[in-house]
């Protein structure tokens, strides 16, 4: 790859000039904000040199205050906020005393900003050349030059029709097309650092991988990068240097091959661990035990050649888009999920997975074809029916919260899922709640509280006891795990698997991550555009991808290089 | 495509402060419930003794808010007509409510033609500015208490039923009914447990607004002569008896008119906190 | 379908194909317009309907009524006294009949006849019309005018500007306009003599009426205003334009503000309505030519044809503005075709 040689004559030409200035650099940087009169810390003693040419990544999960120290570096903290430090300084000079017009010329210009989700970082009324070309007004770059150069840039970041694009709003343009756009916006004036918090966050990894490559192509031409991420594997491709945040402070920091080979830190041990791949598979991924509930004995010995517990044929779900076209968002899509068993369906936005998690619910009547539970008929049939047949399958969703009545406690929210019998009788509902709670590792002090008061983890424990309640034999998750932090999202995985081993319940798991996807599932089911384009156990399926549109899914997973994670 | 957010860490539990915007709310809800139960105990005069020696005189340590044209004393005015005053104030809101909640029900969750039915209606009478409804029933009862209220009351059901039908069907279609159909729960018990409630709920605080609102949209119309008609203290009359003479006597018209803003005001604050109770509560 | 937070709304993934985009916009934007035309026909209809049955529920034979209502005097009537007013006003026929009459006589423009002027509503309403109208609008512009200023200066600029800010809203929406109104000609035209008691049609005699209407509806837009304001300063495409170099007053004034008055462009139409049925109320009290005195004379004195005629009247302007707004919105946020 030409791309490679490129790279490595670069690095020989810095070294010639050592040792290179750095473009950023921050000693002691403290940030916190004001609240009801008291200052609350949120980052504290943050030290950061960016070389030119160099990629700086800050990874750490929410709360880490990874955000708060990329905006503190370009003085938009935010109202309330309180930014001190030893040292920090742009190009050589002190920005500390910076006034906002001082700032205003430097962002933009000198430092270019890229958010998440281009959706809602450019803004949705107004064209996206609209946007870049005001990066170039704000900037003093006459009228007349303009245009040509709005459509040069939507050019340079690969983005096909320019003249087309830059006349059209941002909710008119594809995830990955927003987010190129948001990139030529910020990289207008050719700024040499650039900041990209959070860049490849909710886009699909095919996406997401191109976004990597045009950031580092930017590195290529010069560049420097600091690389704001939750996700590790994202910033392995490209960083050079990591610093790892949590609550506040830098809990770890050093060149990035060292830190994801051998962590010393305990918690970016945690952090890597906790990265769900094929490799992981039968693996705990989280320092933390599952409850011992959870595990039981040993899984109940699956009998032979069991019929599945839900089967699917041909199913067809079609929507009518607004403009009065007609679409399938799921076309003839079978399967059959075995007593015990995960069958993971994996496919990117707009693949029809969720519709399909519907159908199989029951929630959602299929046009054609049919879904059978324990080998009995069950969609299409009046609900009237199905009804007393639904506690054989459960569902958790994405997110938990909004599945919850809000007016309901804990305690409420998991007796209301109990079959009649159980409900009726005190004591052995109060056993029940016990039960279920132990089984998802919830101390009882939760029963009285509300969903709102707890943390995403607890919620999506709450979900999954609401869920067992009824004593399901299949459960239907649908991007379960895609909400939480890393290291939350290992625990649930393993509480999931734990789960499984002990109950014999079968999981549909829904998920457009690859990586959650090959830890958990037995067999795979790829989708896209409605339709299953592959379809096979886990192995062969990641390892042997048939179809082409997997290989390129697979293809894009970013890889951790690890050594051997450390747990 | 609002997939893949990080998960937000919980929300602290936040400080509760009495505030102290309802300070001045409360003292006047105090003032109102004595006014309503033993007026007497407030007032100064008897509202309705004549002393033409003692007209229009402006207010002062003897008359608080001045005299009327017939010597009356205007604050024991005030006072005494706090009960009509707000009764009218309440009756309407109720009338209102109740009117908004059926209509509001049927169109949300009635049988498809009789929903879109009620839609449509709902639809036309809320294109009609409420004023010109009310005085469209008032031109064919005439005018009395009564009419107001009913005047009123229909005036503002259909901004209200809009509101209603909008939260039955933002449950209707919430993750958690959802996840309650998934439990195999029968229609009629998510009904009960789930979309009433949370629907309904927020109208606590609604009912505090509209009672403000509709003493104000009453007083419009007495205002105009159309609602209860002088010599009785109720403030709208006060203020229709007032506007003869409002180059003399000034206070007449605007410390009634004062009064009802203050109600009004202190109704609205009431139930902006209520509402925002309330969604603490949930979110 | 319920909308959850997965990924797979069908509908937004993908780029749409580039060539269909814009006839299938133009056809769309067509059909909206039909269906808003269609719809207002039925709002007009429905309202012209309520009216014309509301008459029929005046209590009492309706001759006599009327004849009452034109003498002044409540008396019984002689059927030689009747004869007349029942031919004019077509009282031997059936009511389904008077029905079709009376909607074939909104189609041509024709309210029928007041009870009490014995002149056709239409002209009546014709002299009066332009001055509401007039009044009305300027409200609208001055409070538009306040609002935006307002908001601009007080929205998202710490907690103590905003309740400062939000508490005049809410003060300013809860003014009853009979007490406002007095108010200002007490202070503006009788203490200050800044402007004339009585109203007169000139410019200087609608300065009060006009900001006794556009007050309150000013703080009333300015709380939808002010919640969406605050709501786009915290969005993330603010954030970026900051990072491109854009200050705060540009952000507030070439970003912030065109989403933040979105509401109030819907509520825009409904304004008209709040500043005619306003009217009423201010007409009276600066002593005004207008709809409104008109309007009140005529309850008053329950000279129906006149009342139906303002409330059908008042239903189609508000009809046709509501229309503008849905063209306005339109034009200010194209997404809107989409949902």
């Amino acid at each position: 790859m030409t791309a490679i040689d490129t790279a490595v004559r670069f690095e020989r030409a810095e070294r010639r000039d050592v040792p290179p200035a750095p473009r950023l650099r921050v000693r002691g940087l403290d940030v916190g904000f004001r609240v009801d009169g008291a200052v609350r810390r949120i980052v504290s003693g943050v030290d950061l040199d960016l070389a030119p040419g160099e990629c700086v990544a800050i990874v750490g999960e929410s709360g880490s205050g990874k955000s708060v120290t990329a905006r503190s570096l370009v003085g938009l903290t935010g109202r309330g906020a309180v930014v001190e430090a030893e040292e920090l300084s742009l190009h050589g000079r002190d920005v500390r005393r910076f006034r906002s017009r001082d700032w205003r010329r430097v962002r933009g210009r000198e430092v270019g900003f890229v958010l998440q989700d281009a959706l809602v970082s450019l803004d949705p009324l107004r064209p996206v050349g609209a946007e870049i070309a005001e990066a170039l007004r704000l900037h003093g770059v006459p009228r007349g030059e303009r245009r040509a150069r709005v459509l040069e840039l939507l050019a340079a970041v690969g983005v096909p029709l320019p003249e087309l694009r830059a006349r059209q709003r941002p909710g008119a343009l594809s995830g990955g097309l927003r987010q190129r756009a948001l990139l030529a916006s910020a990289i207008a004036l050719d700024p040499d650092v650039i900041i990209a918090d959070e860049p490849t966050t909710a886009l699909d990894v095919t996406v997401q991988a191109q976004v990597l490559s045009l950031l580092e192509e930017r590195k290529r031409r010069g560049a420097s990068i600091v690389l704001i991420s939750h996700d590790l594997s994202v910033v392995a491709r490209l960083a050079d240097r990591i610093l790892v945040m949590r609550s506040g402070s830098v809990v770890e920091q050093g060149p990035s091959t060292d830190v994801l080979r051998n962590p010393v830190h305990d918690y970016t041990r945690a952090l890597i661990a906790a990265v769900p791949s094929a490799a992981t598979r039968g693996r705990a991924l989280s320092p933390v035990a599952p409850p011992a509930a959870a595990l039981g004995s040993s899984r109940p010995a699956p009998a032979a050649a069991d019929a599945p517990v839900l089967r699917a044929r041909g199913l067809v779900k079609r929507f009518v888009r607004p403009d009065g076209t007609e679409t399938r968002a799921v076309d003839g899509v079978s399967f059959d999920l075995a007593p015990g068993e995960t069958l993971g369906i994996v496919g990117e936005s707009g693949s029809g997975k969720s519709t399909t998690a519907k159908l199989a619910l029951g929630l959602e009547e299929p046009d054609a074809g049919t879904v059978e539970v324990l080998g009995e008929p069950w969609s299409p049939l009046p609900e009237s029916r199905r009804r007393e047949r639904r506690r054989l399958i459960s569902v958790v969703d994405q997110d938990p919260l909004s599945s919850f009545d809000p007016r309901w406690n804990v305690e409420r929210i998991l007796v209301d899922a109990l079959p009649e019998a159980e409900r009726r009788d005190a004591a052995r509902r109060r056993a029940r709640v016990r039960e279920l709670l132990e089984l998802v590792g919830l101390p009882e002090a939760v029963l009285a509280r509300f969903p709102l008061r707890l943390s995403g983890g607890q919620r999506q424990r709450v979900a999954i006891a609401r869920a067992l309640a009824p004593r399901p034999s299949v459960i239907v998750l649908d991007e379960a795990v895609s909400a939480l932090d890393v290291t939350i999202q290992a625990q649930i995985l393993d509480l999931l698997t734990a789960l499984q081993r002990s109950s014999g319940v079968a999981y549909l798991f829904i998920s457009h991550d690859l990586g959650v996807i090959s830890h958990l599932s037995d067999r795979v089911l790829v989708m896209k555009d409605g339709v299953v384009v592959e379809e096979g156990t886990a192995e062969s399926v990641f390892e042997r991808p048939a179809h082409p549109y997997t290989r390129e899914l697979v293809a894009s997973i970013p890889d951790l290089p690890l050594a051997a994670s450390a747990s | 495509m609002t997939a893949l957010r990080p998960a937000r860490s919980p929300s602290r539990p936040s400080r509760r402060r009495a505030p102290w915007s309802l300070a001045p709310a409360a003292a006047l809800v105090g003032f109102l419930g004595i006014a309503l139960v033993a007026p007497q105990v407030l007032a100064t005069h008897d509202p309705f003794a004549l002393d033409y020696a003692a007209a229009l005189q402006p207010p002062s340590l003897a008359h608080w808010f001045g005299t009327d044209e017939s010597g009356r004393d205007l604050y024991s005015r005030v006072v005494f007509g706090t009960r009509e005053s707000l009764a009218i104030g309440l009756g309407a809101a109720a009338v209102g409510l109740a009117g908004a909640i059926v209509l509001g029900a049927l169109a949300a969750l009635g049988p498809r033609p009789v929903a879109a039915a009620v839609d449509r209606l709902l639809e036309v009478l809320f294109a009609f500015p409420a004023l010109l409804l009310a005085l469209l029933l008032i031109a064919i009862a005439g005018p009395s208490a009564l009419t107001q209220i009913l005047a009123v009351g229909v005036g503002t059901a259909p901004g209200y039923a809009r509101m209603v039908r909008g939260q039955i069907l933002a449950a209707k279609n919430s993750g958690y009914v959802q996840a309650a159909v998934a439990l195999g729960h029968t229609r009629w018990r998510i009904l009960r447990a789930h979309v009433l409630p949370n629907a309904l709920r927020p109208l606590v605080a609604v009912f505090a607004l509209s009672v403000g609102q509709s003493i104000v949209w009453a007083s419009s119309l007495s205002f105009l002569g159309l609602g209860v008609a002088p010599p009785s203290p109720e403030w709208g009359a006060l203020l229709d008896a007032g506007r003869t003479y409002i180059v003399q006597a000034g206070w007449l018209v605007v410390i009634p008119g004062l009064v009802i803003v203050a109600l009004a005001l202190t109704a609205t604050t009431l139930g902006r906190h209520l509402q925002a109770g309330l969604e603490r509560g949930e979110k | 379908m319920t909308r959850t937070s997965s990924s797979d709304a069908p509908v937004v993934a993908g780029a749409p194909a580039p060539a269909a985009a814009r006839p299938s916009r133009l056809r769309s934007a067509g059909r909206l317009l039909a269906g808003r035309v269609v719809s207002a026909v039925v709002v007009l209809w429905g309202a012209a309907t309520v009216a014309f049955f509301a008459q029929q529920l005046l209590p009492g034979d309706r001759a006599t009524v009327i004849l009452n209502i034109r003498t002044g005097r409540a008396q019984r009537r002689t059927p030689e006294e009747l004869e007349p007013i029942i031919a004019q006003f077509g009282l031997d026929r059936s009511v389904l009949q008077q029905y079709l009459d009376f909607l074939r006589g909104l189609v041509v423009g024709d309210f029928g006849t007041s009870y009490q002027q014995f002149r056709p509503v239409t002209a009546i309403l014709g002299e009066q019309l332009a001055a509401t109208v007039t009044l009305s609008l300027v409200a609208i512009a001055i409070s538009w005018v306040l609002m935006v200023v307002w908001v601009t200066l007080t929205a998202g600029r710490g907690p103590r500007v905003g309740a400062v800010g939000s508490g005049v809203d809410v003060v300013a929406a809860g003014l009853p306009h009979y007490w406002l109104g007095i108010i200002l000609l007490l202070v503006f035209a009788l203490g200050l003599r800044w402007f004339p008691v009585m109203g007169g049609t000139g410019p200087a005699g609608i300065v009060l009426p006009a900001l006794t209407l556009a007050i309150p509806l000013a703080g009333f837009m300015a709380q939808a205003t002010r919640t969406e304001f605050e709501r786009a300063l915290e969005q993330p495409f603010v954030v970026s334009a900051r990072m491109r170099g854009m200050g705060d007053t540009a952000v507030r004034l070439r970003h912030v503000l065109r989403h933040a008055v979105l509401p109030a462009v819907t509520l825009s139409g409904w304004a008209l309505g709040a500043t005619l049925s306003g009217a009423v109320v201010v007409e009276s009290i600066f002593s005004r030519p207008g709809i409104g005195s008109v309007l009140v004379t005529a309850v008053n004195s329950q000279d129906l044809p006149v009342v139906v005629g303002v409330v059908t009247l008042v239903a189609v302007v508000y009809v046709v503005a509501n229309l503008a707004v849905d063209i306005a919105y339109t034009l200010i946020d194209p997404r809107v075709r989409l949902s």
